[in-house]
This record gives C-alpha cells, sequence and structure tokens, in this order.
C-alpha cells in the first residue's frame, strides 16, 4: 500500500498517547495539580488548580473550560436535514438555522447511541457534537442521500465559557452582539482574521456559552478571553469541577450515567431513551427515525425497564456508585453520579432504577452509602426521595438580555 | 380501482403470493417490469428457431404444496423424470436412474450398495430439513406453542430413527460435502457429482465448511412425488412460469407487465403504496415485494423510511452469483462420449472428480474464473422438439464464474466461453463445429436481464448466516419487515431460492395469518 503524504505524515501518530489539544500551550502551566488524563484521545485535566475554588468560579464568576476533545461532526448538503431526521429523535425540520438542540439518536432496537448537541450552522450545514465516535453509523444512515459527513474534532478546537460573569467576559472582549443570543441560539463574530462560533449552550445549568474556531485561531481566542476575564474572575477549570456543576443542572453524560448501545457488552445494560430520561425528546409525530417502532412498540407494550431519576439523599455524605434499595431489603438500582451540592444544600444523585420502582413506587427508597474514611467503612443506610431535575435552576441561565453581574 | 395488495416483481414467487392472496378474497394487483412474468422462469428464443430456458432449467423442487394451494395446472410443462449422467471423457457415464439416483449404472457393486447407503442417510435427514422448509422460519426468542410443537415433531421424527442416526444428523449437518463423500464413497466420479450438487450456486467448494447444506437443500426438492426427482420442464420454464400467471389470473389476481416500480410509499415507519417509473401512484395497504432484497430496501424504499441497521444488513447481504448460463444452437445433436442415446436426455454433469470441483472453485476467491469449469448439461429439445425448429438446444449451468470478475466480464468473458465450448468439446467431439450460434450469461448478465443483484438466482447465499431467521437478514426476516405493511416474498427470504414457489406461499399465508412481526 502507498500512503498519500498527509497519512504518511500522521504514521507516528501512536507515539503520542494522548495527544495535546489546541489550548495546550496556554493550559498546561496553569495546570499545578498535573491531574491530567484522556478524553476522546487528547490531554485534558482533572483540576487545574483547586477543584473547589474551581467549581465557585463556574456558580460566582466565570470559568473557561477546554471542550476540544468533544467529538464534532460536520454533516452538509442538500440532505442534511433528511439524514439528520433519520439519525436522531427530534425533528431537524422544526430547527431554524442559527439555533442547538440537544438530542439523542438510537439504533433500530431503539437503544441510545449517543447524546449530543446539533448546532444548524445554514439549512444545509449542521455541527453534531457528542461523546462518542460514530462516522461508520453517521455514514450508513447518509447511504443514498445527497450529503457529506466528516469529522472535524481535530481541527476545530473549543471553549466552554461558563458562570454569571461569562457575558460580561465576552462582551469585554469585543464580541459586539453576543447580547442578543438567547439560550440554544448560536451566531459567528469576527476574530483573529476569521470567525469563531459562539453558542448560548453548556454543560452547567448557568448563563454560559460555547466557543468553537478554527484550532489554528484557538491561542488567539484562549489570549483575548483571558485578557477580558481578569477583572472578572475568569478562572480555568478540569473536569471535576464541571462535573459537580452538569450534576446540580441535572444533564446527564454517555458512558457515565448510561451506557452507549454501541459500547454495550452485556444485552441488558442496553437503553431506550425513556429510560434514561430522555422521553421528551423523542417526538413521534415527525418522519421515520432510527428506533422509532421499537420506542413506541415498548410504550404500547410497557417493556421498559429501567428509568432514570434525580435522588435526594438525607444527610450530606455523596452517595456515589450505591446501590438503591427498596425496604431496606430489595436491590432496585444503582446511582451513577452523587455530590454534596453546594449550590442546592443539598445531597443529590443520578441514579438508574428498574421500574416500577422510580416510576411508580416512588416511597421507601434507600442508598446504602460506603464511605472510605482512613482505612475503614463507614456503612450508611440512607433515605432517598425521587425529586425533580434540575436540582438546581438558576433564573440568570436564561435571563434575557443576559446580566453583566 | 383499488387494490387491497400490491405485489412488486412477477417471478413465480410473486406470482404464487398472488394467486394465495387472490384466492383468500383479497384484491391484488401484480407488477411485472418486464414485458413477462416469470423472472428467472422464461422460454426465450436467443437465436432464430431456437428456443430454451432463459435461466433455471430444470424443475427439482416445485413444492406440492405450492401446486395445490394455487391450483398450479402443472400438466402444460410436466414432463418424464431423467436421470443424472456424469460424463467421462475415457470411460463410460456414471448413470443415477429415478430418483437421485435409486439404482445406478456405471461402478460396482460395492460402490453401488455404498451410495444407497449415503443416499438413505441424505434422504433421511433431508426429510427433517424440509419440516422447516415449510412453514415460516422459527423466531429467536419468541417460540409459539405451534412451534414448540413443531419442532418436538421434528425430534420425534429425529429419534425414530434411533439415536444414532440423531446424533447423525447433528454431527453432519454443518459438515462439508468432501469429507462425507470420503467417509461413504471410494469412486472418485459419484464424489465429484455431489460435490457439484452440493456447491451449485453457491461460492463454496466441496471441502468448504457447510458445503453439505447445499445437497441437503437440494435433496428436500422434490418433483414428480419423488425427493431428490427431476424433470426438463415441456415448453421450457417460461411455460412454468405461465402456468403459475394463469393461476394468478384464474384467482382474481390482476397482472400488469411492463410496470416497473419507482419506489414504495411510506410514511411514518407505515407502507402504503407505489409509484411506478411512469409516474403513477397505486396505492394499498399491503405491500409484497416479491424481487431481491437489496432492490427493495437500498432502491425502492427510500433511505428516510428505514432504519440506519437495516440498511446496513441489507448491504452486508452475500449476493453476489458464481454461475454462468450457458446457451447453445447446435446444427445437430451432440454426441457425449460414453453416454447412451437415450441417456442424452438427462442431466449431463461434468465434474470428474472431488478435487476437479474444488480446484474449479479456487480461483472464484480471487475473482477469476475457473480454467476447467464444472457444469451441468442439459438439451432440451431432445425431450421437447419444439423448442428447437432444426438441430438441437443446449442449455448448461457453469461454475465457476464470479460475479466480480478481477479481469471484468467485458474481456473475460470471450474467453471464459472459450473454456467452456473446448470443455464440451472434450467430451463430445466435433460439437463446437456444430454450434450456430453461443449465448453465456454471466453472473453480470444475469443481474442485468434477470435484474438479480450480484447474478445471484437465490436472492443471497445459500449459507447458514443466510438462513431461516436470519434471512435475508435477521430484522426482516420471516416476511415482515420493519416497515409496517410491507413484506418480502423473494428467494431472498425463507426458506430459499430455485423454483419451488414457497417463499410466494408462506409469505402470502403469513399476511392472511394477520402479518405481525
Amino acid at each position: 500500500m502507498t500512503l498519500d503524504p498527509i497519512r504518511k505524515a500522521e504514521q507516528e501518530h501512536f507515539r503520542t498517547l494522548l495527544m495535546p489539544t489546541p489550548f495546550h500551550p496556554r493550559l498546561a502551566p496553569l495546570v499545578e495539580t498535573q491531574s491530567w488524563y484522556g478524553w476522546a484521545g487528547m490531554l485534558v485535566a482533572h483540576s487545574v488548580f483547586d477543584e473547589e475554588l474551581e467549581y465557585f468560579a463556574i456558580r460566582s464568576t466565570a470559568a473557561l473550560f477546554d471542550i476540544s476533545p468533544m467529538i464534532k461532526y460536520r454533516i452538509t448538503g442538500p440532505d442534511a436535514e433528511r439524514c439528520l431526521n433519520r439519525l436522531t429523535v427530534r425533528d431537524v425540520s422544526k430547527q431554524k438555522v442559527g439555533r442547538v438542540q440537544y438530542t439523542a439518536w438510537c439504533d433500530d432496537e431503539g437503544h441510545v447511541l449517543d447524546d449530543g448537541t446539533l448546532f444548524r450552522l445554514g439549512a444545509a450545514d449542521f455541527r453534531l457534537c457528542c461523546q462518542e465516535r460514530h462516522l461508520p453509523w453517521l455514514l450508513d444512515t447518509a447511504r443514498g442521500m445527497d450529503v457529506a459527513i466528516r469529522e472535524e474534532t481535530q481541527e476545530i478546537a473549543g471553549l466552554a465559557l461558563q458562570g454569571p460573569t461569562s457575558f460580561a467576559v465576552l462582551s469585554k472582549a469585543g464580541f459586539d452582539g453576543v447580547e442578543a443570543l438567547r439560550p440554544f441560539q448560536l451566531a459567528e463574530f469576527d476574530h483573529d482574521g476569521g470567525k469563531v462560533m459562539i453558542s448560548r449552550t453548556g454543560f452547567t445549568g448557568d448563563l454560559g456559552y460555547e466557543l468553537f474556531v478554527p484550532a489554528t485561531a484557538a491561542l488567539s481566542l484562549w489570549d483575548r478571553l483571558w485578557e477580558a476575564g481578569r477583572l472578572h474572575g475568569l478562572n480555568a477549570i478540569g473536569y471535576n469541577a464541571l462535573n459537580r456543576a452538569r450534576i446540580e443542572a441535572g444533564f446527564i453524560v454517555a458512558n457515565g450515567d448510561f451506557v452507549t448501545a454501541e459500547t454495550a457488552l452485556r444485552a441488558d445494560r442496553v437503553r431506550m431513551p425513556d429510560e434514561i430520561g430522555l422521553d421528551w425528546l423523542v417526538d413521534v409525530d415527525k418522519v421515520q427515525f432510527n428506533g422509532r417502532s421499537a420506542i413506541l412498540a415498548a410504550r404500547k407494550n410497557g417493556t421498559l425497564k429501567h428509568v432514570l431519576v434525580g435522588l435526594e439523599i438525607d444527610d450530606n455524605t455523596p452517595a456515589e456508585a450505591a446501590i438503591v434499595y427498596h425496604g431496606n431489603k430489595r436491590e432496585v438500582g444503582l446511582i451513577s453520579a452523587a455530590i454534596w451540592s453546594p449550590t442546592a444544600k443539598r445531597n443529590i444523585a443520578i441514579a438508574s432504577l428498574e421500574r416500577p420502582y422510580g416510576s411508580e413506587i416512588l416511597d421507601d427508597l434507600w442508598v446504602e452509602i460506603y464511605a472510605l474514611r482512613e482505612l475503614k467503612y463507614h456503612k450508611m443506610m440512607k433515605r432517598a426521595r425521587v425529586v425533580e431535575r434540575p436540582f438546581v435552576k438558576l433564573a440568570r441561565r436564561s435571563a434575557n438580555p443576559p446580566a453583566r453581574f | 380501482m383499488s387494490f387491497d395488495a400490491i405485489i412488486i416483481g412477477g417471478g413465480h414467487n410473486g406470482l404464487t403470493a398472488a394467486a394465495t392472496l387472490a384466492k383468500a378474497g383479497r384484491k391484488v394487483l401484480l407488477l411485472e417490469a418486464a414485458d413477462t412474468v416469470g423472472g428467472g422462469a422464461s422460454t426465450v428464443e436467443f437465436a432464430p428457431g431456437f428456443r430454451t430456458s432463459g435461466l433455471a432449467h430444470i424443475i427439482n423442487r416445485l413444492d406440492p404444496d405450492v401446486v395445490k394451494a394455487i391450483g398450479l395446472d402443472t400438466s402444460g410443462f410436466e414432463a418424464t423424470a431423467m436421470p443424472t449422467a456424469i460424463l467421462s471423457e475415457t470411460s463410460e457415464a456414471i448413470v443415477l436412474r429415478g430418483a437421485y439416483g435409486e439404482s445406478i449404472d456405471g461402478v460396482g457393486k460395492e460402490e453401488a450398495a455404498a451410495f444407497a447407503a449415503l443416499r438413505k442417510k441424505l434422504l433421511f435427514h433431508a426429510g427433517l430439513l424440509r419440516r422447516f422448509m415449510k412453514k415460516p422460519p422459527p423466531e429467536l426468542g419468541n417460540t409459539s406453542l405451534k412451534d414448540l410443537a413443531a419442532h418436538a415433531a421434528t425430534g420425534l421424527k429425529l429419534l425414530s430413527q434411533g439415536r444414532e442416526e440423531a446424533r447423525d444428523v447433528l454431527r453432519m449437518l454443518l459438515m462439508n460435502v468432501a469429507d462425507i463423500s470420503d467417509e461413504f464413497l471410494t469412486d472418485d466420479r459419484l464424489k465429484g457429482l455431489l460435490a457439484f450438487d452440493a456447491t451449485l450456486g453457491l461460492h463454496l467448494g466441496p471441502r468448504s465448511p457447510t458445503s453439505l447444506m447445499g445437497l441437503y437443500y437440494r435433496l428436500t426438492g422434490e418433483a414428480l412425488g419423488a425427493s431428490g426427482g427431476q424433470f426438463l420442464p415441456r415448453g421450457g420454464m417460461g411455460a412454468v412460469a405461465q402456468a403459475f400467471a394463469e393461476a394468478a389470473t384464474a384467482a382474481g389476481a390482476t397482472i400488469r407487465t411492463a410496470s416497473p416500480v419507482r419506489r414504495i410509499i411510506a410514511n411514518r415507519g407505515l407502507a402504503g403504496g407505489v409509484e411506478l417509473e411512469d409516474g403513477e401512484i397505486l396505492m394499498a395497504s399491503t405491500i409484497l415485494s416479491a424481487i431481491h432484497p437489496r432492490t427493495t430496501f437500498h432502491h425502492l424504499v427510500d433511505p428516510a423510511d428505514t432504519q440506519t441497521g437495516l440498511s446496513r444488513a441489507i448491504g452486508h447481504i452475500r449476493s453476489n452469483g458464481d454461475v454462468a448460463k450457458l446457451n447453445l444452437a447446435l446444427d445437430k445433436v451432440p454426441q457425449f462420449q460414453g453416454l447412451s442415446e437415450a441417456d442424452h436426455k438427462g442431466r449431463l454433469v461434468i465434474a470428474r472428480s472431488m478435487n476437479h470441483v474444488e480446484t474449479a472453485f479456487n480461483p472464484s476467491k480471487y475473482g477469476e474464473y475457473s480454467p476447467d469449469p464444472v457444469m451441468e448439461i442439459t438439451l432440451p429439445s431432445l425431450s421437447d422438439p419444439k423448442l428447437a425448429d432444426t438441430g438441437c438446444t443446449l442449455s448448461a449451468m457453469v461454475q465457476f464464474a464470479p460475479y466480480a470478475l478481477r479481469e471484468g466480464w467485458e474481456s473475460g468473458k470471450p474467453k471464459f466461453l472459450e473454456i467452456v465450448l473446448d470443455g464440451l468439446e472434450r467430451h463430445a467431439p466435433g460439437l463446437r463445429a456444430s454450434v450456430e450460434h453461443a449465448e453465456l450469461l454471466t453472473p453480470a448478465d444475469i443481474e442485468t436481464r434477470y435484474r438479480m443483484p450480484g447474478g445471484h438466482w437465490s436472492h443471497g447465499e445459500m449459507q447458514p448466516d443466510q438462513l431461516l431467521f436470519n434471512r435475508p437478514v435477521h430484522a426482516a426476516a420471516g416476511y415482515s419487515t420493519p416497515l409496517e405493511g410491507l413484506y418480502l416474498a423473494s428467494a431472498g427470504s425463507h426458506p430459499g431460492g430455485g423454483i419451488s414457489g414457497l417463499p410466494g406461499l408462506l409469505s402470502a399465508r403469513h399476511i392472511l395469518a394477520g402479518g405481525s412481526r
């Protein structure tokens, strides 16, 4: 086999097990904790200087989080909308240009392959962002349609700017017109001789934005925001702080709170949208889409087995990975994410329960917490109540125009 | 005019389904793209004054249940049983008489007895398998009481010959034909015949795992009341298609030829009609597609109307044919060596040995045709003189001729034809000189002429991964498809290929029984 120059240049890729992100030169000197880990093959940080303070940057000032490793696909062509309508459970024909949709997609059996955000950049131009890679599935979904699909994860760098002063930072940075962005709206702005796409979206439940630029313009964007954020409490943060905020917001993480259908090894681990709290996404009135008949059949036949719920647990010990019981005896589920919420001042968790527990039977639920304290488990049985998500609802998230703080 | 059911494809399966549904009182419209019905069952005048079966040429599995269910009048084409002769360049032919060699000429007493023992065993096993051919494929994880009862009956039948025989069924089921032949036989010519019959129409050599299944499948068929029986239809296969069409018409079905379908109309997972190439739109609550499943799902159904997993699976159906069809117009009856004049009316097989079939197969794995192919020859005009105004017609199935020939069939075909004619000449000296016209249909030609993707007459390889509840693919097995209201009924569905009518019959019965998944 002869290699084209691009492939030849990439031949040594395996020597770098985790690839630096486009922001690495700026982020690396800040990461005092050196708590690096891999996200989709890229090098990112669990924390930057102090997890606790980073969390409060999100909720009290502004936080900058590198989302470059998020998998990004560009879907273009006359049939892009048709293709995405076949792929996803929401009605893409109702999504206007310049809007962002939180969505999910399933296999033929109605099991969720992933969730993600769909950006409509033009009538026939979309960007799909998600946790897992899906190119073969996307290409097969596009079979017979006039649409081009390519992965642009590496060529597009992404930043999440989240927190009450995030709008002030953008404004200070000179992104005029950003005040007009309503939640789930996007627009392009001039930057460094090119464009940056800014959307009012995020994974924190707070006022916040996500910015996408060509990787070549990554550093200049970072510098522009960093400079503007100096007097607005802007901090770089790692994933742990973001994770706390997203639990408070009630957001789920693929392969954290549910197992995606393509990665599940065990037959009973797959989940339908209704089993992970995404039933509200499924638009049964739209045109045919992957998983439609299976989801409808499961609803009709009452064969949905699981339900994803928010739990509030007595006292203040986070119930991470705890087993959920009914009546102190019967195992009915597992907690996939749990924290003491500093903002809600509640002990909260996201759990997957076996129906009818969590769907019809809501009382007498308990969680078994094993808290490791200096090489000894403190075993606790705590009362849990099913509560609404989000656990934390902030008016500033959707206020128009956004407040400056 | 409105219809309850629209059937796409007027092959014998579509016609069977049309007749079955119409007999049950449904208003049926059958749409055929070509000018005549029949599909792969046709009679063509390939040279002036010379007619022959276009593709399929032997009746060996026309199902008696189908004949009865649709009231098929077989009197117009039925003929007498024909023997199978294994040709040899150097010795007398071996001739299997009766249904798959009830008696056998040309081998010693001992070998004849060994063949009889093997034949008995294979026919018993095939009899068990036939039970699965006559009803819809079993459903995995959703076994009905009826299924259970049927399986229990099969189990009892299996045990009726003793536990040892039952074990042997399970032992042999997925074996290759070479090992089984070696176990029972010593005469390599007989082994060659079994190897040929097991692999005809499959992308397998006799030593490929599971190749015995092809022989089992052949023996699940019956003709003239006998398992393994065979005859050449009078008037060619077109006469058979005509009888099917008459049965459908008599049952009240409407047949429209020259009416190619452009697309299947569906909305929100529900099929409800078809649009023809000329733009005409016809609606019906039941759409039954009796054409290749890949054509159905990749060309007629809008991709937006199906799910990704299904269309991906459909794309993975292995459906590349390996058989070429040869039609020769001869100015006189050829004389095959070592064969009596009467036996020239039989099925003549050129397969010298097990190794001959295996080595003929090998090149096809690499996209090349056999330099020394194996073949099945008939002389249809000998039994039915009306097929040739003068001289004689010769119809042969030649393998292996891979659909995706690496050098391309444009340049490959003339070379392969030379090879085939040379092979015939060696067995029938003087044949080449008497050829007035030769027509060789490669799988690529068969694909174009008969609208069969890959030129595969079974609409998909008949190997274990594409049988029963995986035929054509798991999600569309058992005739219902994930597109509600759309059903399948071609050879691509259970039980599979050959002129049996069973996929059409079983699919129609499934619809009449409610058609649920």
